[in-house]
């Protein structure tokens, strides 16, 4: 809301400049967003809070303002027109909760074509509000004035009484913006005897409108409920400075005071006769005296106001109130909708007596030390592991384009927005595989040739019960050479086990297993399944080359995924009594066909392991000469050690002859 | 015959020029060998007076053990300055960058929601989490906001397809959800993402936020003040930073206040916070007689930008490396 500070000042007048006030403004709850010189004047642009409808008018305004600076308040001089004429429509509320008061009145003979006031255009200009013709400027004027938006009809075009009713479904009303909504039967509507001629509280009709023709007009001052208005502006798509008003609640005490005050106008600016105003009355808003308890206001706020204190920022309010031992009973004024619980009134002493005299302090609590689980890998250690292996961290849309998810993850009916800001955002990820991707795209694309990226994030999936499933998972990217370029280090390509052995640090003490296993981004022959503890934990593979050629990436990129839930637990340390006798160390090759895995040979190892073997490890895999082939040959370091005493030569030889004993049974394998 | 001091410092000089242990070993020969000129000495001893003998052989011995250790001492000497010479073949230049792995690094905000994490934890907040779609429930109704409030036209809130579901407009919700599995005393902190269907220089579609949540008894509207004073304080790491609070609306908290934050000049709006509404504490069945407490929501990525100088929200969600390097 914008308003000239000269206006505003025929009001309240206090001994502060315009930037001055503004300020005490902002401080005491009303927020200035703008003060701007206009002409010997300044223009004030307020962004009153929702809860604050009573301040989107001039002596709403003037109302805090007299409050905040404890100023004499003048109201306007409103004296009740002389009803020349008598003739009057008839007024009939059929939803009277939705509108308990409605006044109108006729005046006859007006000039609509009469020049509007230059002060009166001027502050119409000052609030942006464009001219359109005195009635119509009268009415906009009496809305900034007194916060009551009002209607100007022209009685010539209405057909008998009017009826304040709710719309049948379907029914026709063309607006004055021209629009032709359509109306349920959640919309209030005037009505004349024939048909509906205004959308309530919200905006008039066309048909009915006045115009420079216009001779003789029917004036209205309503309170709608704001529960009846509110949201439908949503729902029709546009708003009204009447429907921002009532929405809020307009002070429905003063319905026929600002009626009286637009007639006033009218005369004087239109000429013309008055008749009396009709006025329709149902149950209006209750204002029940709300109790307010200084030992509560003490408890909530941490500091003491008193009780004179208290009494005199509810005067400076105009709130009307009784007390009684340390107990206020306030009622609320009629253009105050916000005033229903203690905390309410709590709130209104603390800005009147200022935010920035309550103390800053620090609270006296009990002291607690906080668990520290000490089996939960929290996802700050993952961050730190995961930069310290050379990726660097992105945070990429939580919504992505449709075809990722269907390229990326095989999903083909993702959890799509209903109003998404652009089509390539317009459903939410299941994978953080296209994130990634698209930040891998967007580096190589600015001349970066190898590249490391992580992200954690939350994913989300639609399970069958209709709720959704939204896990956080850690996934990454490694793009290009093994090492970044350097000296003395012969450049290589960074291959599957390079990211495989990032994939098992991130999981270390537990051991990560991985399976072959097809994932729709992956290349068939380079993709496995990340199990932990033989759970599910996620994926790892090179990116498949149907989206290599269609992503444009020179190279193929190696992506995991990981559930964070899998990589939050691990083990507590426990130890172990180390031998003090030497280990012995035998080294063992054995020739197997290609088609056994590593892990299928590691798993009989393990089960037939000696006693006195300690570990067992994987040092080369060999194919070529002296191997046929379709076959490899497989290295390890075999560790002996005994916790009581140093070990034989026979004991270390039949140890490892078992071992030998069966790869031979089991694989076939033949000593290298 | 030769004087026996003559042969000494004859000897003491042949050494001293000699750098290598070959040449060494066979100047020792040449005056303690066999045929040494010090053993030939020797072989005359018989030819002289018995009275004179044993005078002359202490003497002779006397030289052997000058010169030998003379000669140890000229070995050690030169095996250091063999030694010295090798190290300095081998010497590197040590100004070589290291090799091996490069190092990378955490993304400036959650970098920032870490900090703000320790800071608060020091404080005795737990750190809660929750879901990012939501429920029309948890993100407006329970946090005091009906159907058709004119408060939610704050938020440009992103629907779900589904129509029944949202994309959690602010971190509140989580208030929610722990105040109805936790009795109080309550004291959390939740960061995480937030959305909202608004994009420009100064705002992003998706974006971050911290909720911070404390119930009990008697926790003030000055103990709010104080605790976003003494973090605003302690994250900047400067103790002449001024924090102001505005009145303003939420309709989850009463009073509510905006947080502003000045460096000296000019004030930067910060966050909202404010004291528990009743109403938010009757829908999680706590009893709002007797327990109060704030809230407060502030803007991680705001503060990044303030703590590191950036002065474009939309960086933090380009990815781009040579941006994201820099908080290395």
């Amino acid at each position: 809301m914008k308003f000239s500070e000269n206006w505003l000042r025929t009001f309240v007048n206090p001994p502060l400049a315009a930037r001055e006030l503004a300020e005490a403004l902002s401080m005491g709850g009303l927020d200035v967003e703008q003060v701007e010189p206009e002409r010997g004047d300044w223009l004030l642009t307020l962004k009153p809070m929702p809860n604050r409808g009573d301040c989107l008018s001039l002596i709403g305004v003037a109302r805090e303002v007299a409050a905040v600076t404890d100023t004499t308040l003048v109201l306007p001089d409103i004296k009740p027109a002389r009803a020349a004429i008598t003739d009057r429509l008839s007024v009939t509320l059929d939803a009277p909760q939705a509108c308990p008061r409605y006044c109108g009145r006729l005046v006859r003979g007006v000039n609509a074509r009469a020049a509007t006031p230059g002060w009166m255009a001027g502050r119409l200009a000052g609030s942006g509000v464009r001219p359109i013709g005195a009635l119509v400027d009268i009415t906009n004027y009496v809305m900034l004035e007194l916060g009551q938006p009002l209607h100007a009809f022209d009685a010539a075009k209405l057909e008998g009484g009017i009826r304040v009713r709710f719309a049948g479904d379907g029914e026709k009303l063309t607006l004055l913006n021209g629009v032709t909504p359509p109306l349920t039967r959640e919309f209030l509507v005037i009505a004349d005897e024939a048909r509906a001629v205004a959308l309530a509280g919200i905006m008039g009709g066309l048909e009915t409108a006045v115009g420079d023709e216009t001779h003789e007009v029917f004036l209205e001052s309503a309170f709608f409920s704001p529960d009846v208005i509110a949201g439908k502006s949503r729902q029709l798509g546009f708003g009204s400075d009447s429907a921002y008003r009532f929405e809020r609640g307009v002070d429905f005490s003063a319905t026929a005071s600002a009626l009286e005050r637009a007639t006033q106008l009218v005369l004087e600016i239109c000429g013309g006769t008055a008749g009396p105003i009709t006025e329709a009355r149902a149950a209006l808003p209750a204002r029940e005296p709300v109790r307010l308890r200084l030992a509560r206001v003490e408890r909530l706020l941490g500091v003491r106001l008193d009780g004179t204190q208290v009494s005199d920022i509810l005067r400076r309010l105009r709130f009307e109130f009784t007390a009684a031992e340390g107990e206020f009973r306030v009622t609320p004024p009629s253009y105050r909708f916000d005033i229903v619980i203690e905390e309410d009134l709590v709130e209104e002493l603390t800005r009147i007596h200022g935010y920035d005299r309550i103390p800053a302090t620090m609270p006296a609590a009990p002291a607690i030390m906080l668990p520290a689980p000490e089996t939960r890998r929290d996802v700050p250690a993952i961050r730190r592991l995961l930069a310290a292996r050379g990726y660097q961290e992105i945070v990429s849309y939580s919504f992505v384009d449709t075809t990722w998810e269907r390229d990326l993850a095989g999903n083909t009916s993702p959890v799509a927005l209903a109003n998404p800001i652009a089509s390539q955002m317009s459903v939410m990820r299941s994978s953080l595989a296209g994130g990634l991707l698209n930040a891998l795209r967007y580096n190589l694309d600015r001349k970066q040739v190898r590249v490391r990226l992580f992200e954690i994030g939350r994913c989300f999936m639609l399970q069958a019960s209709g709720d959704y499933r939204q896990p956080l998972q850690v996934g990454g990217v490694a793009y290009g050479d093994a090492r970044h370029e350097q000296w003395g280090l012969k450049g290589r390509p960074g291959d599957f086990f390079d990211i495989k052995s990032d994939v098992e640090a991130l999981f270390a003490p537990c051991s990560a297993e991985l399976e072959p296993a097809d994932h729709p981004a992956l290349h068939p022959g380079k993709s496995a399944r990340i199990l932990c503890g033989g759970k599910y934990a996620g994926w790892i593979g090179e990116l498949h080359p149907r989206w290599q050629r269609k992503y444009d990436l020179p190279l193929a990129p190696i992506l995991f995924e990981i559930d964070y839930e899998a990589l939050s637990q691990q083990g507590l340390p426990a130890y172990n009594e180390t031998s003090k006798f030497p280990p012995v160390r035998r080294d063992l090759a054995v020739i197997v066909a290609e088609a056994v895995s590593y892990r299928a040979i590691r798993e009989v190892l393990r089960r037939n392991i000696p006693p006195i073997v300690t570990e067992i490890g994987l040092f080369d895999v060999y194919r070529g000469t002296g191997v046929e082939r379709g076959k490899k040959s497989l290295a390890f370091r075999v560790l002996l050690q005994d916790t009581r005493k140093t070990l034989t030569d026979a004991e270390v030889d039949s140890a490892v002859s078992r071992l030998v004993q069966v790869l031979q049974m089991e694989f076939n394998a033949k000593l290298r | 015959m030769q004087d026996v001091d003559a042969i000494v410092k004859e000897a003491l000089a042949v050494f001293e020029g000699i750098d290598d242990p070959a040449t060494l070993e066979q100047a020792k020969a040449r005056y303690l060998g066999k045929s040494g000129a010090l053993t030939e000495l020797l072989k005359e001893l018989g030819k002289l007076p018995a009275a004179e003998r044993p005078a002359f052989g202490s003497r002779v011995n006397a030289a052997k053990e000058r010169l030998e250790a003379a000669l140890k001492e000229r070995r050690e000497r030169i095996r250091a300055q063999k030694l010295e010479a090798q190290l300095g073949q081998e010497a590197l230049d040590v100004t070589l960058p290291g090799r091996g792995l490069g190092v990378g690094g955490q993304h400036p905000v959650t970098r920032t929601m870490e900090r703000i994490e320790t800071l608060f934890r020091s404080m005795g907040f737990d750190v809660a989490d929750g879901p990012e779609i939501e429920t029309d429930y948890y993100n407006f109704t329970a946090l005091n906001q009906p159907e058709n409030h004119p408060a939610r036209s704050m938020h440009d809130t992103f629907y779900l397809a589904d129509g029944k579901h949202l994309l959690r407009t602010h971190t509140s919700p989580i208030q929610i959800r722990y105040l109805e599995s936790h009795r109080p005393p309550i004291k959390i902190i939740a960061p995480g993402r937030v959305y909202r269907c608004d994009s420009d220089a100064t705002h992003s579609p998706m974006f971050h936020q911290v909720e911070g949540l404390w119930v009990d008894e008697r926790v003030t509207f000055a103990d709010l003040k104080g605790v976003l004073v003494e973090f605003l304080r302690r994250f900047f790491e400067r103790e002449d930073l001024k924090v102001r609070f505005r009145p303003s609306f939420f309709p989850f908290t009463e009073p509510s206040a905006e947080i502003d934050m000045s460096f000296g000049e000019g004030w930067l709006e910060m966050g909202g916070a404010g004291m528990v509404h009743p109403n938010v504490l009757k829908n999680v069945n706590i009893d709002s007689e007797k327990y109060q407490g704030f809230a407060f929501g502030l803007g991680p990525d705001r503060l990044a930008m303030l703590r590191y100088g950036v002065d474009d929200l939309r960086l933090f969600f380009e990815n781009d490396l040579r941006f994201l390097k820099q908080f290395n």
